[in-house]
């Protein structure tokens, strides 16, 4: 529910002029937008909106293929994403996929592994951290008795929260979620939309869902976008009730098209 | 508790004060004509716009609830029924003000005969709001059953009053504004009855999920015995 207790108006990330191309395509038409500080901002719209590709390129993920490029800036706190070191970026802007992707290792060790990378060596305090964000992430007392154990030995609602621990790990300004529930049952759902709606006490949380119940049920804000531009955006309250414009409307009232 | 319990909760506290509110103003209304109490009828008056804003609010919450959490059964059931609620609470009190107007105009005319049925009507009407809300609060059917028999009451007690001015009124045209007046009142008494029935009726749908308003339930109710 949207609770915004706190009172915090400031900019986490700000969007501008951006532009993504794949090849020659132009899958991004110049987006401008502000994300709010510790609030959940849902971003919806039909398959192909460039909803997946706007998320992705928030911690430069598309830098990983070739051909794919893009322009204008989104600062983080000010600084460009685009022209910080990728690492520092990675830690400060995290990211849940749609389906759970533990490393094929201990609970304990995907937990461990970003904290580690980074070169904090002591075990106590390792041991620390991974406690601090399995309960942030809401799984401690699930595995606190097999932590050694694979993670592949979780089922997949307690997969996902494992990669939400992982990426807390490493304590990040904001968290980006990809479809994160769109994998699992009804009940692995509900757990992860409530930890979402607590993480926003610690991060600032941005996701993309096909699922705009979700949407309603989580986010402060919400992002409709349609054809690689954005429509409209604003309280999620005021999103599903009385959008201003007919796209929108015409989006979540499902007679699209 | 999950997010939308703790939700739910809140919007259950908002129409308790709600409830509270209009049970104040039936009291102080009739009171101020009972005991001549102009500055008492100028509160009432004065205070309806908090019911009428917590009217608004409670829509609001209940709408956001409904886009937000795609309430399912019992509690789509007393999300849609709140707000029914509130427009019955919200006519409430806008009758309080008419008998609180009425009581400032009789109030200055010479004491027409005591009141003794006016002050009965007004405990009665007054408990049926508040077993209406705590039946709804706790979804109680007996206790809703209860207020929509009760209603019968009421209406006799109105229509013994209206018998009885209107017989003054024809003995001496001077008492027909007054008599006028307090038949006003006793019929919006009557129709504070009226709404908290509404208000009844709406409880035992949250609690069967069946709609018995325009039903003869009262009357099977009372057939049991």
């Amino acid at each position: 529910m949207q609770n915004n207790n706190n009172n915090n108006n400031d900019i986490k990330i700000r969007v501008k002029d951006m532009n993504f191309y794949y090849g020659k395509v132009n899958a991004l038409k110049n987006l401008n937008l502000d994300f709010k500080s510790k609030f959940v901002t849902a971003i919806i719209g039909p398959s192909g909106c460039g909803k997946s590709t706007f998320l992705r390129t928030l911690n430069r993920m598309h830098e990983l293929y070739p051909d794919q490029r893009v322009e204008g800036e989104a600062l983080l706190d000010g600084r460009n994403i685009f022209e910080m070191d990728a690492m520092e970026l990675r830690s400060r802007i995290g990211m849940v996929f749609q389906r759970p992707n533990p490393f094929s290792k201990s609970i304990f060790e995907n937990v461990a592994f970003g904290p580690r990378i980074r070169g904090e060596r002591n075990h106590s305090r390792l041991s620390e951290i991974v406690e601090d964000s399995l309960r942030k992430a809401g799984l401690w007392d699930e595995v606190k008795d097999k932590i050694k154990e694979s993670a592949y030995a979780l089922s997949g609602g307690q997969q996902q929260r494992l990669c939400i621990a992982r990426a807390l790990a490493v304590h990040p300004d904001v968290l980006l979620f990809d479809e994160p529930t769109s994998a699992l049952d009804p009940i692995a759902t509900a757990k992860i939309e409530e930890l979402i709606v607590q993480l926003k006490k610690i991060v600032t949380v941005i996701i993309v869902t096909h699922n705009m119940q979700q949407a309603a049920r989580i986010s402060d804000n919400t992002v409709f976008m349609m054809l690689g531009e954005i429509i409209e955006t604003g309280p999620t309250d005021k999103i599903f009730t009385a959008p201003k414009e007919k796209l929108t409307e015409d989006y979540i009232t499902g007679r699209f098209g | 508790m999950s997010l939308f319990e703790e939700d739910l909760k809140k919007l259950k506290a908002r129409i308790l004060e709600m409830g509270g509110l209009v049970e104040s103003a039936i009291k102080d209304s009739v009171r101020a004509l009972t005991d001549r109490d102009d500055q008492l009828a100028e509160a009432v008056i004065k205070r309806d716009h908090v019911i009428n804003a917590l009217d608004v609010e409670i829509d609001e919450e209940a709408i956001k609830l409904i886009v937000r959490m795609q309430p399912k059964g019992s509690d789509l059931r007393f999300i849609t029924t709140a707000m029914k609620i509130t427009t019955d609470l919200e006519r409430m009190g806008d009758i309080c003000v008419n008998i609180a107007e009425r009581a400032l105009e009789i109030n200055k005319e010479p004491i027409l005969k005591p009141y003794i049925d006016i002050p009965r009507m007004r405990e009665l009407a007054q408990g049926m709001t508040r077993d209406a809300l705590d039946a709804f609060m706790n979804k109680d059917q007996r206790l809703a059953t209860d207020v929509i028999m009760r209603d019968d009451e009421v209406d006799d007690l109105k229509y013994g009053i209206i018998e009885e001015l209107l017989s003054l009124m024809m003995l001496d045209p001077s008492k027909v504004s007054r008599g006028m007046k307090i038949s006003f009142v006793a019929q919006y008494l009557e129709r504070i009855a009226d709404h908290a029935t509404n208000i009844a009726e709406m409880a035992i749908y949250l609690v069967v999920g069946k709609i018995i308003r325009h039903t003869a339930y009262a009357v099977e109710q009372n057939d049991k015995g």
